[in-house]
């Protein structure tokens, strides 16, 4: 339905924090003093305006609670035609939901974080930017929008990865992150040309409106393309390796965008799509085997790595592979996908500013062997996190439990592999996220000299509390009073659960192997004394050191023959296409060179030449008048 | 008289005058072989009119006398100017303008 009222400021939503960062970019140091407080208050106002909006669409019955938006037509050529339109709906609303109000508090967080960074002005422009690109992108109608704001947050990504440029390493990560992504973005654009080949039109509801009408083949096809987009905005197999090294940037954006909303763009694509994964069975079991290996190796590198961040990331990439799963499972996944996107959306931004108000105590020290026993000292910073913790591993009633249930329910309908699979991931999240608290909050002190850990200022405290009130209760109330499966069902659809155990039983199941995890890293990280030093470890352990040998894999395949092509063509450039052009050029020099030895300056030699000249002429006229 | 006469006395006196371009060193003489050379075209010219029984060989003729009296001024005056700077009227003297 036409867009009326509150949802007529659609696009305001989009263009509050865009003139946000427009202001902050552009007016240069005059905006110094207050800029930071103006990004605050665009991301804010936006954040109001969601919660009107939803509060609207409470207003309306559930079939009519889309809203269209029609600004102008955008791209207009020949049969193509896009449109710069905007498309609100329940899935939507989720989302603007999770960018605007975890985008404000991380955006408040980071005042008190980046008190004393000298480009914190420039700071606050490019997280405006992000969540301006990235409403751009839960918002669009069509695909050809939503591609404006896919690579819109991944601009801001590269910009805030690489924010301390003079670390080469934060440069480099920003580059890698930049250039993975492309290979996930030339899959979105194939998938776009494909769809408007296919259904002559890339509009979400003329797409889905047809999507009956095309062969499996090509779907499957699409769906492919998309998993690849996917997969490199979400840091899945085979495209993960950039996620550890964004860690590099500032912490608010390993929070903001590298846990909470970008990273999770893929599973917002392959939900949006879900009428082209229903129809393509093989494209979706594609994104059930992505899923579940990186549900894996992300678990894995997360319970080896010393690193807090790289260890919290490891996590995300496991929990975003529960949701890729559920999103491949179908009907009965998508659902769950969104929940624990939401729900995850919230504890991991938690969990991630836990960890940087940590490091603000700690001198920026990452290195969680050097931490230890900061739980008196750290009194907010401690009981957030454990708090954050607790929904991670899915400890009833925080939201993790819920939404993670909820994810291995539905994997047990489609096979029993998939479910275990998931839930001795589980458990696996249940050692790494115990050992992470182990070594960072109980134990004894392994600080380095110097170091005098502190508490965080009140800006950044009070954010952490209000992510961990959402940790505590949100899954509790999406389930019981918002009930998310009936809201979300009119754009994913839904199918009922049905397994042969009452479901009590896969709770409890997955309860005790999380305890078991936990017990198991408690014994070992809390109880016994940790060496500053890692230990040389076994196999596995090295190799989830190594991120499972991802960047090694990358330069064997992908690096190492590129250079080898680079280096072949250089070759040929030097040699062949140089030595043509370089080799005529040497010959007409040549040739010259000999030729002018007949300028003598002897007006006489020339006269000769002239008088034989003539002859020549004369006697092949003669010639030809003989014959 | 025979018209192809002096077809082959223009031929004889253009060879004499090519031969004198060729093999003398002094301007002055080079640059009478020269006319030689034009008048014996103009004889040339002359004859083929009254062969074909027509005017245009007679104005080429004439056209051709005015170009080498205009080529004569000019070549009279590089020619003195040379000899002013360099003492000599030889004509393989100046030959700075080579490679």
């Amino acid at each position: 339905m036409p867009a009326e009222g509150v949802f007529s400021l659609i696009w305001v939503l989009i263009a509050l924090p865009l003139v946000g960062a427009a202001i902050l970019l552009l007016g240069g140091r005059r905006t110094n003093k207050w800029g930071p407080y103006l990004a605050i208050l665009t991301v804010s106002a936006a954040a109001v305006i969601g919660i009107l909006m939803l509060l609207g669409m409470f207003q309306d019955s559930a079939e009519q609670r889309t809203y269209g938006q029609n600004l102008f037509t955008w791209v207009f050529a020949g049969r193509f035609q896009a449109d710069m339109a905007f498309q609100l709906d329940q899935l939507s609303i989720c989302f603007v939901l999770l960018i605007t109000v975890v985008g404000a508090l991380i955006h408040v967080y980071s005042l008190g974080y980046m008190a004393h960074d000298e480009n914190k002005r420039k700071f606050f422009g490019y997280l405006n930017l992000f969540v301006a690109a990235m409403l751009l992108l839960v918002l669009a109608n069509n695909y050809l929008l939503l591609y404006v704001g896919w690579e819109g947050v991944g601009l801001a990504s590269y910009l805030l990865i690489s924010f301390w440029q003079h670390k080469d390493s934060a440069a480099q990560a920003g580059k890698k992150a930049f250039i993975i992504n492309r290979v996930g973005d030339v899959g979105l654009s194939l998938a776009i040309m494909l769809l408007f080949v296919t259904f002559g039109s890339v509009s979400f509801q003329d797409v889905f409106g047809s999507a009956d009408k095309a062969s499996e083949g090509t779907l499957t096809a699409i769906g492919l393309l998309l998993l690849l987009a996917a997969c490199g905005k979400s840091a899945q197999f085979p495209l993960q390796a950039w996620l550890l090294d964004a860690m590099e940037g500032p912490t608010p954006v390993s929070a903001l965008i590298h846990a909470a909303t970008m990273v999770t763009a893929g599973v917002y694509l392959i939900v949006r799509s879900n009428v082209i994964f229903t129809a393509a069975e093989w494209a979706a079991v594609a994104v059930i085997c992505v899923g579940l290996i990186t549900m894996w190796m992300g678990a894995i590198i997360g319970s080896a790595k010393d690193d807090i961040k790289k260890s919290l990331a490891g996590s995300t990439m496991s929990q975003i592979g529960y949701m890729i799963t559920a999103a491949g499972l179908g009907p009965i996944g998508y659902v769950f996908a969104i929940f624990h996107l939401l729900m995850h959306g919230v504890f991991k931004a938690g969990l991630f500013l836990g960890a940087g108000s940590v490091m603000h105590g700690m001198k920026d020290n990452v290195n969680m062997r050097r931490y230890g026993a900061l739980r008196a000292l750290m009194i907010f910073t401690s009981s957030t996190f454990i708090i954050c913790y607790l929904a991670i591993i899915g400890i009833p009633p925080f939201d993790g439990f819920f939404s993670k249930d909820d994810i291995i329910h539905a994997s047990f309908e489609r096979s029993p592999i998939i479910g275990i699979l998931a839930m001795l991931a589980a458990g696996l999240t249940g050692f790494y996220m115990t050992r992470m608290v182990a070594m960072t909050f109980f134990g004894k002190a392994r600080w380095e000299d110097d170091v005098h850990p502190h508490e965080s200022p009140k800006v950044m405290t009070i954010p952490l509390v209000i992510l961990a009130i959402g940790a505590t209760v949100g899954g509790m109330s999406l389930v019981w009073w918002g009930n998310i499966e009936s809201w979300l069902e009119p754009v994913v659809g839904i199918k009922t659960v049905e397994l042969p155990l009452p479901s009590w039983a896969y709770e409890l199941t997955t309860l005790v192997l999380v305890i078991i995890g936990s017990i198991f890293a408690w014994m070992s990280y809390a109880r016994r004394e940790v060496p500053v030093e890692a230990p040389h470890g076994n196999l596995l352990t090295r190799a989830a050191r190594e991120e499972l040998y991802g960047n090694q894999v990358n330069d064997a395949l992908v690096v190492a023959p590129s250079f080898w092509l680079s280096r072949v063509l250089v070759w040929f450039d030097n040699r062949a296409v140089d030595g043509f052009v370089n080799g005529s050029a040497a010959f007409v020099g040549g040739l010259s060179g000999r030729m002018r030895r007949y300028q003598t300056g002897f007006a006489r030699s020339y006269a000769l030449s002239m008088v034989g000249g003539a002859v020549l002429v004369v006697l092949a006229l003669v010639l030809v008048r003989v014959s | 008289m025979n018209p192809s006469n002096y077809v082959i006395l223009s031929a004889v006196l253009f060879s004499i005058g090519t031969i004198g371009v060729l093999v003398r060193r002094n301007a002055i003489v080079v640059f009478m072989s020269v006319e030689l050379m034009l008048n014996a075209a103009n004889l040339a010219f002359v004859a083929f009119a009254r062969m074909n029984g027509n005017l245009d060989g007679q104005v080429v003729a004439f056209f051709v006398m005015v170009v080498a009296a205009s080529e004569v001024v000019v070549g009279l005056a590089i020619i003195v100017t040379i000899f002013r700077t360099r003492r000599s009227a030889s004509i393989d003297e100046p030959n700075l303008l080579k490679y």
